[in-house]
């Protein structure tokens, strides 16, 4: 289980010493959610609203402003990341495995895909020794669509794609028990996507694997989730069960979200932009993350109309239709 | 014709041997219109839009065809012709933003730079209005401040928008963009093509543009290039190959979509059995045959040429809508 406890991030919006307090950015702002073992959690909304930074704080790749993120791991061990001391840490990042946004970013450039694969294993708890890890990197290489051959290559021999997945299956191999996939999906065509949609549910059945999966496509995100966060600002706004939330969106800003995803035409017509004009320009006017969205406390408060089904209180007031 | 890419072949060489990433590719780009290119990962699309610009990694080679911009070959531009090329005619915007920007430069720098090639007549008060302009354009809010910023201050979505800002500052003729809009959110991207048909009204920019977002391109570009184990496999006008595909493996990418409202619960995906072609050792025949339900013994023979059908080009021996 992980319960992100009303964590705050921010970021100094000025390098230096001589750097102004009160330039920051607000990244994330009092985000209160709950992950359950085994489930899907999808994490959505416009770029910059916080996910990423909210990924990141799970294992530590930033550290806290504010809040606590308790993970509490199936071997009954708990951590906490407010203060977590190198050992706890090190345990932390063998359970919990994060899949980058950017790849290219994190795939060293001078090991071959085997080495890739195998470097971060080979540390872990798990490791099943040489002859048989590289047969696991083998059948994995080939499960995200790439073929045994391709282990002897190196990350810049690869397209944007065939790297997101050499990725995916270096954090797959290490066997977490929780696995973040930050847009892991958007490069990818849509036949390979769903080949990888398919390896992570069935992963989810076999292992009971916990995910946070993000990502801008929301009828992916609809189809994989088993319950969806949407954050605005670094808030979250709303939460619901997935199917509930693909049918029936009742915070402002999601439906102002939803109803700007492009559907696939073909009839010709030439781009319209969806959406209510009205509430894209109450949004997209109040999205400027270097002002405090929260300048009191009982905005965050959320309400739940239904069970399971929260709604927050902030920016709520913006027209409704 | 603006731009003519004329049965482009590129190799790289691998450890284990040649890789033929792109294989007698053709289509054009006329002025002012956008093409798209969309296909399986792998199948060659930034391998093509690289050669354009020739700027392929070292590895790699044209191992035939050509490219014409206007009536001149690009692969015989050199020197002075082959960099005002790349800096006054065509644009790039590429695909990972995490690549294209010197973690040690802030924004405001890099930007400064990109506009002073272009126009280095500039004073620096001119050069930060033109970088203020530029990113109020992209919708970078708080432009004055965020200047100063460093890439790694940005999130993925943010550096795409500045990445096109770059390629604004040279005012090209054409446009290539890399999936330029794949860590973007739906209402960014919205806007970003927004900007990009703008662009296009204003200055007849022709833009060519690479991506795996169907229902995105769908209402953007006038023709689309398919692309499969580095062949183009289909080409024709969007409504044509998004209405009735002629080529079974867009067909099967059509089919692929994740329908907005199905749950895994309720409905399995459907998935085009078998796995993507291996570029070290194709297949002697049609790329897809492993894996296409249409697929007779005359296909894995040799590969089939391209032909007109239905308006469309498919690369394909079985005539008809799929
Ligand atoms: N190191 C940093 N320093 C300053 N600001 C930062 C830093 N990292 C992120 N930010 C800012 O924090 C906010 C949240 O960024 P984050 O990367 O979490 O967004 P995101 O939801 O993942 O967006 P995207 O969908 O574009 O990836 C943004 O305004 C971003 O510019
Ligand atoms: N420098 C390189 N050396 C060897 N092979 C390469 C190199 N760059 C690309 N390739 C290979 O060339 C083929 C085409 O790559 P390309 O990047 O054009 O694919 P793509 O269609 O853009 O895919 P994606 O949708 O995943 O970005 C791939 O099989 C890739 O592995
Ligand atoms: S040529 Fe044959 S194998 Fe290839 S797509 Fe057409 S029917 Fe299928
Ligand atoms: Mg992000
Ligand atoms: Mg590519």
């Amino acid at each position: 289980m992980i319960h992100f406890d009303s964590i705050v991030k921010h970021y100094p919006l000025e390098a230096g010493f001589f750097a102004r307090e009160e330039h920051k950015v607000f990244a994330v702002n009092g985000v209160d959610f709950r992950v359950e073992p085994g489930e899907i959690y999808g994490l959505v909304g416009e770029s910059g609203c916080g996910k990423t930074t909210t990924a990141r704080l799970l294992v530590r790749m930033e550290r806290l402003t504010g809040g606590n993120i308790l993970f509490r791991s199936r071997d009954g061990r708990e951590f906490r990341l407010a203060g977590i001391g190198r050992a706890d840490l090190a345990a932390l990042r063998s359970r919990v495995r994060y899949v980058f946004q950017d790849p290219a970013r994190s795939l060293n450039p001078r090991l071959s895909i085997r080495e890739v694969l195998l470097s971060g294993y080979r540390y872990s708890p798990r490791w099943p020794g040489r002859s048989r890890a590289e047969e696991e990197a083998r059948s994995l290489i080939q499960e995200v669509g790439l073929s045994v051959g391709d282990l002897d290559r190196r990350p810049a021999d690869f397209s944007g794609g065939q790297r997101q997945r050499i990725s995916i299956a270096r954090a797959l191999i290490t066997q977490p028990e929780v696995l973040i996939c930050d847009e892991v999906v958007s490069a990818l065509d849509v036949s390979i996507q769903g080949q990888i949609l398919n390896l992570l549910l069935r992963l989810r059945e076999e292992r009971g694997l916990t995910m946070i999966f993000i990502a801008h496509d929301l009828a992916v995100v609809g189809y994989v989730s088993d319950r969806i966060g949407v954050m605005y600002r670094g808030v979250l706004v709303e939460e619901a069960p997935a199917r509930t939330l693909m049918a029936n969106r009742r915070h402002p800003y999601t439906q102002y979200l939803f109803e700007s995803l492009p559907v696939l035409r073909t009839d010709g017509e030439s781009h319209r932009r969806r959406g209510d004009p009205a509430l894209r320009a109450t949004f997209s006017r109040r999205a400027d993350a270097t002002e405090n969205p929260v300048s009191d406390a009982t905005f965050l408060e959320m309400d739940e109309p239904e069970p399971g089904h929260r709604v927050s209180r902030i920016f709520s007031d913006a027209p409704r239709r | 014709m603006i731009l003519t890419v004329e049965n482009l072949s590129v190799d790289f060489a691998t450890g284990g041997g040649l890789l033929h990433a792109v294989r007698d590719v053709s289509f054009t780009l006329d002025a002012g219109e956008v093409v798209g290119i969309v296909g399986e990962s792998g199948s060659g699309k930034s391998v093509t839009a690289q050669s354009i610009l020739r700027i392929i990694p070292a590895n790699g080679r044209i191992a035939a065809g050509d490219i014409r911009f206007r009536d001149r070959s690009v692969l015989a531009l050199d020197g002075e012709e082959l960099r005002r090329f790349r800096g006054r005619e065509v644009a790039m915007i590429f695909q990972e933003p995490g690549r294209s920007f010197d973690p040690i430069y802030s924004i405001g720098k890099s930007l400064a730079e990109t506009i002073r090639a272009h126009q280095p007549d500039l004073g620096e008060d001119e050069i930060r209005e033109r970088s203020i302009r530029l990113l109020e354009e992209v919708h970078v809010t708080n432009p004055e401040r965020r200047l100063e910023n460093f890439p790694h201050q940005f999130s993925g979505g943010l550096l795409q928008r500045i990445m096109i800002a770059h390629a604004l500052a040279s005012d090209p003729t054409v446009l290539i963009a890399d999936e330029p809009t794949t860590a973007l959110d739906v209402t960014i991207q919205a806007g970003i093509v927004d900007l990009l048909l703008e662009l296009r009204r204003r200055r007849n920019v022709a833009i060519l543009f690479i991506t795996h977002n169907l229902a995105l391109i769908s209402s953007f570009a006038d023709r689309l290039v398919v692309m499969y184990g580095g062949l183009v496999m289909e080409e024709g006008r969007t409504v044509d190959v998004l209405r009735s595909p002629r080529h079974p493996y867009t067909a099967g990418l059509l089919a692929s979509l994740v329908p907005f409202g199905a749950h895994h619960s309720q409905q399995s995906l459907f998935i085009l059995s078998g796995a993507p072609p291996n570029p070290m050792a194709p297949e002697p025949g049609c790329p897809f045959a492993p894996r296409c339900p249409l697929a007779k013994p005359g296909c894995r023979e040799a590969i089939p040429e391209i032909r007109t059908d239905g308006g469309s080009r498919v690369r394909c021996i079985v005539e008809g809508p799929k």
